[in-house]
């Protein structure tokens, strides 16, 4: 709308944006902090990946202030990189499937930590594996 | 003009794009930054998408990030606390950025200097962070980019891979506030405007926009 004049906007709304983007990243942390796990982790990790995301090209990089042109010139062509997503995706499941079924590997091996792997200079005593 | 698409002339080519019309309303250089940041996110896209192959068709266990880059202060380490507050540092230096664009078009040069310094100042640490997470995998834990005490092998190829890119981009964008500031500064866009600023935030807020979708996951997920 403004493009020619430059994108000035009140101050009030950049405010705004921060402050949500530190609530949302604090929401994003805390799922890790308080150990969610599953689809819920899946479902809140990627809705705060999304808000976030959102509100910076919107806001911050002016998307939402740009002529259609523009917009769908940036929007658009990323677009495709779903498919290629989708496909590698399903891709990735076909093959571990693969190796699961005729290579012999554990689908339930666990990783190792690196209190694993240092002794840990905390809990030593309390737990020992 | 048949003639010329006859003889096979160039200048067909430069009639054809030359017609009197702009498909886009905005300074050329500000196209340029956003068809450069949409290639952008084809890499960044392409580099999370191998990551996102890799990591199914592994048969090795996925190393436990949160526990990887947890971070003790003294007392039990906390979980991912590093990465969060690299986070943080990024979200500020947006957040600053943004503020120096508006004062760019209010034409306050002293504020939109500082903001910058500030962003790129930001930015900088952000950078130093990350040498520090680096040579703490790399040292003293042992990873490598073909091997890793955890896990999964290509868990080490996918985070020096990802990190490492991210982390140029943040680098070279440090480079590039530092020098735009010094040049509003001295005046140099007195006469031109200070559309500059606004490009050069685009592509610091690109790099911070990269860092939402690395931190969901590459470290969270």
């Amino acid at each position: 709308m403004s493009s020619e004049a430059g994108q000035q906007h009140p101050l009030g709304i950049y405010y705004k944006i921060w402050i949500l983007l530190f609530v949302l990243s604090s929401f994003s942390y805390a799922v890790d902090f308080f150990n969610v796990q599953g689809g819920m982790r899946w479902g809140l990790v990627l809705l705060f990946m999304c808000l976030k995301a959102g509100f910076i090209v919107a806001i911050f990089m002016h998307v939402v202030w740009e002529r259609m042109a523009l917009v769908l010139t940036i929007l658009g062509p990323p677009l495709v990189l779903l498919l290629l997503i989708g496909l590698m995706s399903v891709e990735g499941y076909y093959i571990s499937d693969a190796r699961y079924q005729y290579m012999g590997h554990d689908p339930n091996a666990v990783a190792l930590t690196p209190s694993d792997l240092h002794g840990g200079e905390h809990g030593e005593e309390e737990e020992a594996h | 003009m048949s003639e010329a698409a006859i003889s096979g002339s160039n200048s067909t080519l430069v009639d054809d794009w030359s017609a009197d019309k702009q498909a886009y309303h905005v300074p050329w250089g500000k196209a340029m930054m956003w068809i450069f940041l949409v290639s952008d996110t084809f890499i960044f896209t392409c580099f999370l998408t191998g990551y996102l192959h890799v990591r199914l068709s592994t048969t090795e266990p996925w190393p436990l990030q949160s526990e990887i880059f947890a971070l003790s202060f003294g007392g039990d380490p906390i979980p991912l606390i590093l990465i969060a507050l690299m986070t943080f540092i990024l979200i500020t230096s947006s957040g600053t950025m943004a503020l120096a664009v508006n004062f760019g078009y209010r034409r306050d040069k002293v504020k939109t200097f500082w903001f910058m310094v500030a962003t790129a100042a930001l930015g900088a640490s952000f950078v130093g962070m990350q040498v520090f997470e680096w040579s703490k995998l790399i040292l003293e834990e042992g990873v490598r980019p073909w091997t890793n005490p955890f896990g999964a092998t290509q868990f080490g190829s996918v985070f020096f891979m990802i990190t490492g890119f991210h982390g140029l981009h943040v680098t070279v964008g440090v480079i590039y506030l530092l020098t735009v500031a010094f040049k509003v500064k001295n005046g140099h866009y007195d006469k031109k405007g200070y559309e500059i600023v606004e490009i050069a935030g685009l592509y610091w807020h690109f790099v911070d926009l990269v860092w939402v979708f690395i931190f969901a996951f590459f470290y969270l997920l």
